[in-house]
């Protein structure tokens, strides 16, 4: 049995549905209309839910695409549709769309709603615009949903820090039941026993979208059955558990704390709902010659810990996991556990680079990330990967060995810039051709440069490498 | 006032097609796609598609009852194929079934074998051999040949802009239920019910009264509705004659993009000759248009682009020619702008070709060449305004565009890895649609007789907020508020024959249409009143729901008034009848007054160019647009936003690209990406141009859905001024849109070795 709480009602759908979408569920079973159906890959937000579970004695809400949610994945949740949101009157965060006609065919205003509520019910200072990166609206041009957003801000202020809800509740912003929901959750079971032949499904922000069908029949179970979702330190490395979300990836204080300036590069990864659900371990083991989370772990000199069906563990350098296109060295009965990186012995510089057509929620026609243990004049240790440019996510081995022990130099860096050009064999595809992406990433490898020691080198000095050194 | 559907959109209350109750029974039904762009059929194997589980039966072109044909202007499309396919994409076969999921399973199984056929794919190569949709047209004023002797500048170049794909947040569907004696009601997500009724009853084999068609509203539509959402209501309306089921069909995503016509690719090629005082003298231009595998609306489209050859210009000696090619890709369609925005992205080309060669501004030449009251366009109507200049001027004061320049000039040379790009947008864009005919509309105007008004129309609400302003037509009418009036669904059986709500035009014809009803039905009411009071008819008026006799309120109120109407047999219904006046085209001589007026208006678009990576924002659009006298700015100044972020999608990101064998690459949401809210401009500033609006305009409103799209061309050349102000070297090519790729190639040239 499934359990779980649709806006005010309790559930239970029969475990042979758990592939289904929560989308279709919402929709074709309980007759909710004001979900919308758009694309059904998690690329437009009209389907925008919020999902809410304890997590450490807190209710927490989170939006979530539910065209991507298989049910199992609402197991133990509370799912708040449009419909769950409304009270007597419109609500604030409604009119404010209203008021600012914010709306015109109105096919995606649920999602946004829903997704302007997630930022009221959270608990981060962003703006909420920035709950807004999942939400593709074609009539509006935005510019009166970011006026709405605005007065979103405002009607946050004005909330009761850490009890959002309750404050929400008491204005009559948010429909009373809400107030329940904490203690009727406790009360259902969430996660079932591990079964053998299962599927395993994080996020399932892809397999949703490749393999729906399959799903629809397989038997399923959470990564969280079997993988930590948190992150955890011991002496001297960080342990991330392959189930933890990528919101809660970015944002964790300790990767925060030993990578500096780690999560502002949360923007640029997917969009908010899909950080809500995807997982690092999955963005791994999907193998995407462009994942932005490999990418990103390759040059943190990432390890991983498998762990197979027996319970038996090996350790396994993210950069030996790829062997080819979407071929890993991983057996059909191993997973991720954990993603495990070395604590720096000193402070370390850390960037990452994404080039896409759009800025925000697209795949990446070249990513790049560097670390670099440096005192400013001799590069200790360095890791640099690439995405798009090879059959699977690429550490730079012979640029990286290469620049390891030089000096901060131009020259370095020009003589650099050639080895990256003979390790790396990016195809020609919709994401661009194989000349833009050498070009590009010959750019990115350059701005690292200049984000991260801009004392050591001029913009100008970087101009003249990028101009002198054409691609062929 | 707001959008009226504003409170039940945000509250998830709006209906749309999908959200329609189902009744018990009904079958879902999907599409079996060509896998090929040009083939021929040589078997088609459906036993195994037949067995699939829930499947009630499979359609194929042999179960057609009536004529297999949906062309709309040309009979030259089959609503599923026979012999051979034309594109990939193209509807082959339909499947019915329980469900949705169970029709998809059943439509994967159904195995077609092709023989494969020459592909055809660019419109210049379609010329080269002879395939054409429609014959080509020429439009042409003065004499360019003498005109050429006048010119001290040539200039010849070609101009390419790409498609574009709706997405509309709503994808294509229908919902199709049987009625007694053969009659079946169709609710299609479309844009032009009629034209859904009536090739639905031709290929059903029936006449047009068997046909309802009801729309409540679209989820976005921009043109892609017009014409390409009838084949799903006929499949569903077949598949209903076929079972007598109820019948729904709704194309997933990546079934629409890859099935669904786009905007027209064109390439082009211009000769552009100036005097010594940079007058343009001379513009001739040969249009290759990208028609796909049928005519579907590119003849009309091809029109537009013929009567908007000179954008905001006046220029003596024009010879424009278009050639309509047929290509084996899906039919191109209908899209905001319709053709025009394909030829002023021309004339903009030729115009910053011309100011590269002369190392001047551009908006030197452009201003140069605006129109000005009593220039004949080359199609014949006489430019009636001076908006063309007003705008311009309004926008160079308002926006302060000569110290904006110097600042972008100062940025330019402080900044070494970021450049910022300004460029200026006139636009001039013809309303009504140029098929004269289509030009009329009516209303159905109910009062009931508790005072609440019921009104209907051919409109098709999509956001558009064409409902809003009826309802505010009727309220200003009848001077009642608006929680009197219901604006009822768009159906077939109470508004016949009516044409698309397109073109810009569904406020136009249809709020005229209500003025008309409305005012007879006033003049009815006032005599009542005047019967009542035992006053003078002349001396009545309504306002704010009561009766003025002599200005003077009476105690009669609006209620009361027509429930005494309703009691002395009066009648309390109205059908107004609007047809455009003034309007004519002879397409002999391909002269004419096509338009009922022009729209006019003028942009100045500022973008920021990140020269390390190739990307860019827009950091402003700054507008000066010509609504006449805005009935509803809230409304309109949403249009011209939401326009322009289409605009500056089509001229950047929305890169519609196919294999050689025709196979879209972009084919879904993960691949084509529209802005979202981080790439729309950091501002859009609109400012009204000060004008009383013309008569003919709904209140002298005028009407505002199409014209703003092209503002968004002014980001290509301000991006283009953003590289060139980095790579000094940069030479110009006129190719949309200008992708993060493109930019990063110009930035970076490849050297010769």
């Amino acid at each position: 049995m499934i359990e779980f709480i649709l806006n005010d009602r309790f559930i239970r759908v029969d475990q042979a549905k758990e592939g289904m979408s929560l989308l279709d569920f919402i929709r074709k079973e309980m007759n909710l209309t004001g979900t919308k159906t758009g694309c059904r890959e998690g690329d437009c937000g009209a389907c925008t839910v919020l999902a809410g579970e304890i997590i450490n004695n807190r209710l927490v809400y989170r939006s979530v695409v539910s065209c991507l949610t298989p049910l199992i994945n609402a197991k133990g949740k509370h799912i708040v549709t449009i419909e769950g949101l409304n009270t007597a009157e419109i609500n604030p965060v409604q009119k404010s769309i209203a008021d600012n006609s914010a709306t015109q065919c109105g096919f995606c205003t649920p999602g946004f709603v829903v997704s302007l509520t997630d930022h009221m019910l959270s608990n981060h200072d962003k703006d909420a615009v920035h709950s807004l990166s999942g939400n593709i609206c074609r009539c509006t041009g935005y510019k009166s949903i970011e006026k709405a957003a605005k007065k979103v801000d405002e009607l946050k202020d004005t909330l009761k820090k850490g009890n959002e809800i309750g404050s929400m509740v008491e204005k009559g912003w948010l429909p009373h039941y809400f107030l329940e929901i904490k203690e009727r959750l406790l009360k259902i079971s969430s996660d079932k026993p591990k079964d053998r032949n299962s599927q395993i499904i994080g996020g399932a922000t892809d397999l949703m979208v490749q393999k729906p069908g399959e799903l629809l029949v397989s038997k399923l179970v959470r990564i969280t059955s079997f993988v930590p979702d948190t992150v955890e330190i011991s002496d001297d490395r960080i342990f991330i558990g392959a189930g933890i979300k990528m919101n809660d990836f970015f944002e964790n204080k300790y990767l925060n704390r030993y990578f500096p300036g780690l999560s502002e590069y949360l923007e640029l990864i997917a969009s908010s709902q899909i950080r809500n659900m995807a997982t690092p371990g999955g963005n791994i083991v999907n193998a995407s010659p462009i994942g932005d989370i490999s990418v990103l772990l390759l040059a943190l000199n990432a390890d991983l810990i498998l762990e197979s069906e027996e319970g038996s563990e090996r350790q396994l350098k993210l950069r030996d996991l790829f062997l080819d296109y979407k071929k890993l060295d991983l057996k059909p009965s191993e997973r991720i556990k954990y993603i495990t990186i070395e604590i720096p012995a000193q402070s370390v510089l850390f960037n990452f680079e994404k080039v896409s057509k759009r800025t925000h929620l697209d795949i990446a026609s070249v990513n790049s990330s560097v670390c670099i243990c440096s005192d400013g004049k001799i590069i200790n240790e360095i890791y640099i990967s690439a995405g798009g440019v090879a059959p699977y996510p690429k550490l730079l081995v012979k640029t990286s060995d290469f620049l390891k022990g030089k000096e901060l130099s131009i020259d370095h860096l020009n003589t650099a810039l050639d080895i990256i050009q003979e390790e790396i064999f990016p195809i020609s595809d919709i994401r661009g051709s194989a000349e833009y992406k050498r070009t590009l990433l010959r750019q990115l490898f350059l701005m690292h440069f200049v984000k991260l020691f801009p004392q050591n080198f001029s913009q100008k000095k970087i101009l003249s490498l990028m101009l002198t050194n054409a691609v062929i | 006032m707001k959008n009226f559907d504003s409170g039940s959109h945000v509250t998830g209350k709006s209906v749309y097609l999908d959200d329609i109750q189902e009744i018990k029974g009904t079958l879902h039904a999907a599409v079996v796609f060509s896998e090929k762009a040009h083939a021929r059929i040589v078997n088609m194997d459906l036993s195994k598609a037949k067995r699939s589980e829930g499947v009630a039966g499979i359609l194929t072109a042999k179960d057609i009852t009536g004529e297999n044909q949906i062309g709309g202007i040309i009979p030259d499309e089959p609503l599923l194929a026979e012999e051979e396919v034309h594109f990939i994409g193209q509807p082959v076969a339909v499947v019915v079934a329980e469900d949705h999921l169970l029709a998809r399973a059943a439509a994967r199984l159904v195995e077609v074998e092709y023989e494969e056929l020459e592909v055809i794919l660019s419109p210049r190569k379609a010329k080269e051999a002879g395939q054409f949709l429609v014959p080509p047209r020429t439009f042409a004023s003065g004499n360019t040949e003498k005109g050429l002797s006048g010119c001290k500048y040539i200039f010849s170049g070609s101009a390419d802009s790409g498609a574009q794909e709706h997405l509309y947040l709503e994808t294509q569907g229908s919902y199709a239920i049987p009625l007694e004696n053969n009659n079946i009601k169709i609710y299609s997500s479309t844009q032009g019910p009629t034209m859904v009724q009536k090739i639905t009853a031709q290929v059903l084999g029936l006449s047009m009264h068997h046909i309802e068609v009801d729309v409540t509203r679209l989820g976005g539509a921009f043109g892609g509705k017009e014409d390409q959402a009838t084949p799903w209501a006929v499949m569903a309306a077949l598949a209903v004659q076929k079972f007598n089921k109820p019948v729904k069909l709704i194309l997933e995503r990546e079934e629409d993009i890859k099935a669904t016509g786009k905007r027209h690719p064109y390439s082009s090629d211009f000769t552009i000759g100036l005097d010594s005082d940079l007058k343009i003298r001379l513009f001739e231009v040969e249009y290759y248009q990208n028609g796909g595998a049928a005519a579907d609306l590119s003849p009309a489209i091809m029109e537009r682009t013929l009567f908007h050859v000179t954008n905001s210009y006046f220029i003596p000696n024009v010879k424009a020619t278009a050639y309509s090619c047929k290509t084996n890709l899906p039919p191109f369609t209908a899209f905001r702008g319709f053709g025009g925005p394909q030829a002023m992205f021309v004339i903009e080309s030729a115009i910053a070709l011309a100011a590269e060669e002369l190392k001047i501004d551009k908006d030197v030449i452009q201003q140069k060449n605006l129109l000005r009251k009593g220039n004949i366009f080359h199609y014949g109507q006489v430019c009636d305004s001076n908006n063309a200049v007003k705008s311009w001027d309004e926008s160079q004061s308002e926006f302060k565009l000569t110290k904006e320049k110097q600042e972008i000039e100062r940025y330019n040379l402080e900044n070494i890895f970021t450049k910022k790009g300004l460029s200026l947008m006139p636009v001039c864009f013809g309303i009504s649609f140029t098929k004269t005919p289509m030009n009329q509309a009516r209303a159905l105007v109910h009062i009931y007789q508790d005072g609440s008004i019921g009104i209907s129309t051919g409109a098709i609400e999509m956001g558009q907020g064409v409902n809003t302003k009826l309802m505010q037509v009727a309220s200003g009418i009848f001077s009642v508020g608006i929680s009197r009036i219901k604006i009822e669904s768009t159906n077939t059986t109470r508004v016949a024959n009516t044409s698309p709500t397109a073109a810009s035009s569904g406020a136009d014809l249809n709020g005229n249409a209500l003025l008309m009803a409305g005012k007879q039905l006033l003049g009815r009411l006032k005599k009542t009143a005047s019967e009542i009071l035992n006053a003078e008819v002349t001396n009545i008026s309504l306002k704010d729901e009561m009766v003025f006799n002599d200005n003077k309120k009476t105690d009669l109120s609006w209620e009361e008034l027509v429930e005494a109407a309703f009691l002395k047999r009066v009648k309390l219904s109205e059908i107004g009848h609007y047809s455009t006046p003034v309007i004519n085209f002879d397409k002999k001589t391909e002269k004419g007054h096509p338009f009922t007026y022009h729209v006019y208006g003028a942009a100045a678009v500022t973008v920021k160019l990140d020269c390390a990576r190739g990307i860019y924002e827009t950091e402003s659009v700054k507008i000066v647009h010509d609504f006449g006298n805005s009935m509803n700015l809230d409304i309109d100044k949403g249009q011209v936003e939401g326009a322009v972020v289409q605009g500056i999608g089509w001229m950047t990101v929305e890169e519609i690209l196919w294999d050689e064998r025709g196979r879209l690459l972009a084919d879904s949401l993960s691949k084509y990406k529209i802005p979202d809210i981080f790439a729309a401009p950091k501002v859009i500033e609109i400012r009204p141009l000060d004008t009383k609006g013309p008569k003919l305009a709904l209140l002298r409103s005028k009407a505002v859905g199409e014209p703003p799209f092209m503002y968004g061309i002014g980001v290509f050349f301000a991006l283009q001024n953003s590289i060139k102000a980095f790579n000094p070297e940069y030479r110009p090519e006129y190719n949309s849109p200008l992708t993060p790729e493109k930019v990063l190639m110009s930035l970076y040239p490849k050297k010769n070795k």
